[in-house]
């Protein structure tokens, strides 16, 4: 048959071809500065990744794609949730387009990832989302710097010091079962438990957790104070939406990680009771009275019509942060030492996060708010502060070195419950 | 272990196995009785969710929702039995191929559509919030959700067991090419098999979307609990689905109540069990 | 072997020399990694086009070799001498395991058991943090220093490759494969000729996953990292997939079909978000249009457009299979279990 026929080399020739297609890339002498941005618009971290995608963008929009008088092109590729891939599209925006520098990506998997690599090579990498704590502590680089960025633990430890001060004594943790959650929960019960209170039991569930209602059981049989739930994404919505469901949401007190409640994810629900009044801690407060945080969250009502989230304003800010180093050096990122060397010493006097700068291990200094979800006369929630904890470092009280002899946060090493102390 | 405990983990893993069974159920008839691997139902599960969330935001109908999932489900289906799965008929690798591009398509579309953020359908206002059920509050969407369970489970047992075209289609699954030798027009068993299957998908879709969400990779997910239940259960046997779907939602959810650490192993390893002693699973024959 | 396949051999062997030389160094890394997975996707052809089984858990072995390779090589810094050999015997030790459980199987069960086995290592891979590393996976895998470069690396992948299709071309061809092939026909048949079809098809399966194994190794130091992702479900069912694009039964086909899925997810995704629909489409387009694969529908194809040069050169990739093989109509699939076969 004719058309079968036609179909058939349809399929065939372009399908040959196709592999000896090889685009240029490579960076021109003086053109553009190229930025490849790695983010996940699709798995479990879609929400997030999107929302990192568009804080990014509305800064170059708003600065018309250009600084020191040169162009800056940008390219995203989308990690899928998921390191093998984020490392794979490492690879092609470092050799195929040959970008200047990598900012992203989302998950603390990722992140390693995509470090492991980065480290055999010299490309600044810059990460305002990935928060895993090793990454700017026991296996910190000079070309990997947490731009706008924080470790998982920073912003918890001073929230399990306040849990403790706010008189729950006994507590259960509900963690998502990998990096970050470790660390997250590792921070909060590590200084909840310094301060005198008791963990009574820490539960660990799966990113992709579509059922929270054995957890649920178990919280119920356990009867804590207080209930500290960190979880991440799609996670994130289901545990709130199951917390409410069983009724949990008026007889325990929850305590929310940043991420929990972070506005990517309360933003969605049709009824926002769901997530009104509960409290919990984080580098960015969407509702926090200042103009850089306010102004940037009408630019970003404007252009997208939700309010910004914290990977938005990560973004954001670290564009607004690498703008001043790239302008600090004249727009020339090819010497990558002097660039790095800018990337360092800028100080933000203020940011959609507040107040922030780099210590010596390459992760900034930053505000820690307790915040609270409060609803807008229009229906919408955000996150407004109750207390502001200025000056954080990862370090918290500790001193650096004393800290870097201790092991990671993991599963295993969750100071205060396991061992105990 | 208390009372409540016990009971709140039973109606979980009783409201999980109601909804596995209506997707695996189609699954296994199709597997069963036409020996076709439609490795797309999973992706048909998922656009229909989003058809009928979609129909429920505009309108604020969940039953109207439903309905135009079914719709959607059924005409998806008939498209991709007539138009693709026709010609590779008795051929299970090109099957599986084939329907795998189909389900990367299906999912690919649904993201591009609905975007990649997790959604939960809504569920109606009176099906909302917990019912006191003395020793523990549960929640009604999910009481809701087990009594539907039952009611598809009997009627499908009534059609199954009670009506000619149940006896056919038993027939059919135990030996197909006597049925055809005794001059019953085996296509139109077929037909009436996937729609049931599809009508089935449908309503899980929008069931499941409220109760899991709807997201990119739940196509994948309930494929892959499809066939968990298929391997306990095996193939073609109402029963069979019945009971892998309920013992795949009480594993899930006991498991992961009891032993978060091995919470992967509590679904496989009894699988990979089965499987060794009894190859053609728990119920299934030949 | 006649002349015509001696230059077909000649000059694919050319082709593939000559590649770091035509393309720019992240292609040949593609080429490496579409090499790898044409590997594994050959190790499974041995199950799926000569013992007609089809397995999908495949990425498991293959992840078991390369989570070998990473731990003893990052974690326990042993030379990459011992982790090499060490892996692959990991795989094979895992094959056998698998194995002995899967043959009492055949058709859709066997498919069911392999899928639960490859999620037992998944599970594993997920859970025993201390030697995998979970969700963080191992990364910073070492290579020599002679691999360090693409273009080293790919030549090593390519030497490699071609040992690997030279030996399998030995195996299907020898009476142990046309064995495979009569348990694959007629499995029924075969005990009373007196062949133990159990034992056969449980040496496929260890010689498959030892194949399996040598991929799996070689992508760790290929990637230099490894993570669940590596033995998830569906790395499997993109392993079946590649086979059954390139053909069932012509063990390189499978290459074929490790180009077109690379391909697509790695330059396709270049230009469009929406790769996932371009390579569903694809499969779709492959199964109606060419419906026993690539290689031997390119093949028809060349020959229809009468380029016979073309179609001789392609004829040594090949490997011969029945006399029907020129017809139009796949050449096999699996049989559903007759009422015949013992359970």
């Amino acid at each position: 048959m004719d058309f079968r026929r036609v179909l058939s080399i349809l399929i065939a020739v372009p399908v040959l071809l196709v592999g000896c297609v090889a685009p240029g890339g490579g960076a021109g002498a003086k053109g553009p500065i190229k930025i490849g941005l790695l983010a996940p618009v699709s798995g479990a971290f879609a929400a997030n990744g999107q929302d990192m995608v568009r804080g990014w963008e509305l800064w170059w929009k708003q600065h018309g794609n250009k600084v020191a008088g040169r162009e800056v092109q940008w390219f995203h590729e989308d990690t899928a949730s998921n390191p093998d891939v984020a490392l794979n599209k490492a690879r092609l925006l470092v050799e195929q387009r040959g970008v200047h520098m990598l900012a992203g990506p989302l998950a603390a998997n990722e992140g390693l990832a995509v470090a492991g690599y980065i480290r055999g090579t010299e490309i600044p990498f810059f990460m305002p989302v990935v928060s895993a704590d090793d990454l700017t502590q026991r296996q910190r680089a000079p070309n990997i710097l947490r731009v706008a960025g924080w470790t998982s633990s920073q912003v918890h430890h001073p929230f399990g010091e306040w849990a403790c001060k706010q008189g729950y004594k006994t507590i259960v943790t509900l963690g998502n079962d990998y990096a970050f959650g470790h660390e997250v929960v590792g921070g909060f019960v590590n200084t909840y438990t310094d301060a005198g209170c008791k963990v009574l039991e820490q539960l660990w569930n799966p990113l992709t957790e579509q059922d929270f209602s054995p957890y649920i059981a178990r919280i119920q049989a356990l009867k804590p104070d207080a209930v500290f739930a960190l979880q991440v994404g799609a996670s994130a919505t289901r545990f709130l939406q199951a917390w409410s469901q069983f009724g949990l949401k008026d007889k325990i007190p929850l305590l929310a990680g940043e991420t929990t409640v972070d506005q990517s994810n309360i933003r969605g629900f049709q009824n926002p009771d769901i997530v009104v009044g509960i409290i919990s801690a984080g580098h960015y407060a969407e509702g926090r009275e200042s103009p850089a945080t306010q102004e940037f969250v009408k630019a970003y009502m404007e252009a997208y019509g939700d309010i910004p989230s914290y990977y938005a304003a990560a973004m954001y800010t670290a564009a607004q942060w690498l703008t001043q180093a790239m302008e600090a050096v004249q727009g020339n990122v090819e010497d990558r030492k002097a660039f790095l060397e800018a990337v360092r010493k800028v100080e933000l006097k203020d940011s959609p996060f507040g107040p922030e700068k780099l210590d010596d291990y390459n992760n900034p200094i930053l505000n820690v708010y307790i915040r609270k979800v409060v609803k807008q006369p229009d229906g919408r929630v955000w996150n407004v502060v109750l207390e502001t904890i200025p000056n954080v470092s990862q370090f918290w009280k500790w001193d650096p070195e004393e800290f870097l002899k201790r092991p990671v946060y993991s599963r295993d090493y969750q100071p205060g419950f396991n061992p105990k102390k | 272990m208390s009372l409540s405990f016990l009971l709140l983990q039973a109606l979980n893993g009783l409201s999980l196995g109601a909804l596995f069974f209506m997707v695996a159920s189609g699954f296994s008839l199709i597997f069963g009785l036409m020996r076709v691997a439609n490795l797309s139902h999973g992706a048909l599960y998922l656009i229909s969710g989003y058809v009928g969330l979609t129909v429920i935001r505009a309108t604020g109908n969940f039953l109207l929702g439903i309905a135009a999932a079914v719709g959607a489900a059924i005409v998806l289906s008939l498209v991709i039995k007539e138009g693709f799965l026709r010609f590779v008929e008795g051929r299970e690798l090109s099957q599986v191929l084939l329907t795998v591009g189909l389900a990367f398509v299906i999912g690919d579309l649904c993201l591009a559509i609905w975007g990649g953020v997790p959604t939960l359908v809504p569920i109606p206002s009176f099906l909302q919030g917990s019912f006191d059920l003395g020793v523990v509050a549960y929640p009604r969407y999910r009481l809701f959700l087990i009594l539907i369970g039952a009611l598809i489970a009997f009627s499908l047992w009534v059609l199954l067991e009670r009506t000619p075209w149940g006896a056919v289609i038993r027939a059919g699954v135990d030996d197909l090419e006597m049925v055809s030798a005794l001059g019953i027009d085996i296509h139109r068993v077929f037909r009436l098999a996937f729609l049931l299957a599809a009508l089935l998908a449908g309503m899980a879709g929008v069931l499941g979307g409220a109760l899991l969400g709807l997201y990119p990779g739940g196509d994948s997910d309930i494929l892959l609990t499809s066939l968990v239940v298929v391997i306990i259960g095996g193939l073609g046997s109402l029963k069979g689905a019945l009971v892998g779907s309920l013992l795949a939602g009480f594993l899930e959810a006991m498991g992961k109540a009891m032993f978060p650490e091995l919470a992967y192993f509590v679904l496989f390893a009894p699988m990979v069990l089965i499987l060794a002693f009894r190859p053609y699973g728990l119920l299934g024959r030949r | 072997m006649s002349a015509w396949r001696w230059t077909g051999i000649g000059i694919a062997l050319l082709l593939g020399i000559a590649l770091p030389y035509l393309v720019a160094p992240v292609y040949v890394n593609l080429a490496s990694e579409i090499l790898i997975f044409g590997l594994l996707a050959m190790s499974i052809d041995l199950l799926i086009g000569y013992a007609g089984l089809v397995p999908l858990g495949h990425a498991a072995i293959f992840g078991v070799a390369a989570y070998v390779v990473a731990y003893l090589n990052v974690r326990m810094g042993l030379p990459h001498t011992v982790a090499i050999p060490a892996g692959i015997l990991g795989a094979l030790l895992v094959s056998a395991v698998f194995g002995a459980l899967a043959v009492r199987t055949a058709g859709l069960y066997f498919m069911l058991i392999t899928l639960a086995e490859g999620m037992l290592i998944w599970g594993l891979a997920y859970r025993w943090t201390s030697v995998t590393g979970s969700e963080n996976g191992i990364g910073g895998i070492t290579r020599p220093g002679f691999l360090l470069l693409p273009w080293q690396f790919y030549y090593a992948v390519l030497g490699l490759f071609v040992l690997c299709v030279l030996t399998l071309y030995r195996v299907s061809h020898s009476p142990f494969g046309l064995t495979l092939k009569g348990i694959r026909d007629n499995e029924s048949r075969m005990p009373m000729l007196g062949y133990d079809v159990a034992l056969h098809k449980f040496l496929a399966f260890l010689i498959s996953g030892g194949f399996a194994g040598i991929a799996g190794a070689a992508y760790a130091l290929y990637n230099r990292f490894v993570s669940p992702t590596t033995v998830e479900f569906a790395r499997s069912a993109e392993g079946v997939l590649m086979v059954i694009l390139g053909g069932s039964g012509t063990l390189v086909g499978a290459v074929l079909g490790s180009a077109l899925v690379l391909l697509t997810r790695n330059i396709v995704s270049l230009y469009t978000d929406r790769w996932l629909i371009v390579m569903g489409t694809l499969f779709v387009l492959v199964i109606l249009l060419m419906p026993d694969g690539l290689l031997r529908g390119l093949g028809r194809l060349a020959r229809r457009l009468r380029i016979p040069a073309v179609w001789t050169r392609l004829a040594p990739l090949r490997v011969r299979l029945s006399p029907s093989f020129s017809a139009r109509k796949p050449v096999q699939e699996l049989s559903a279990p007759t009422k015949h076969d013992t359970p």
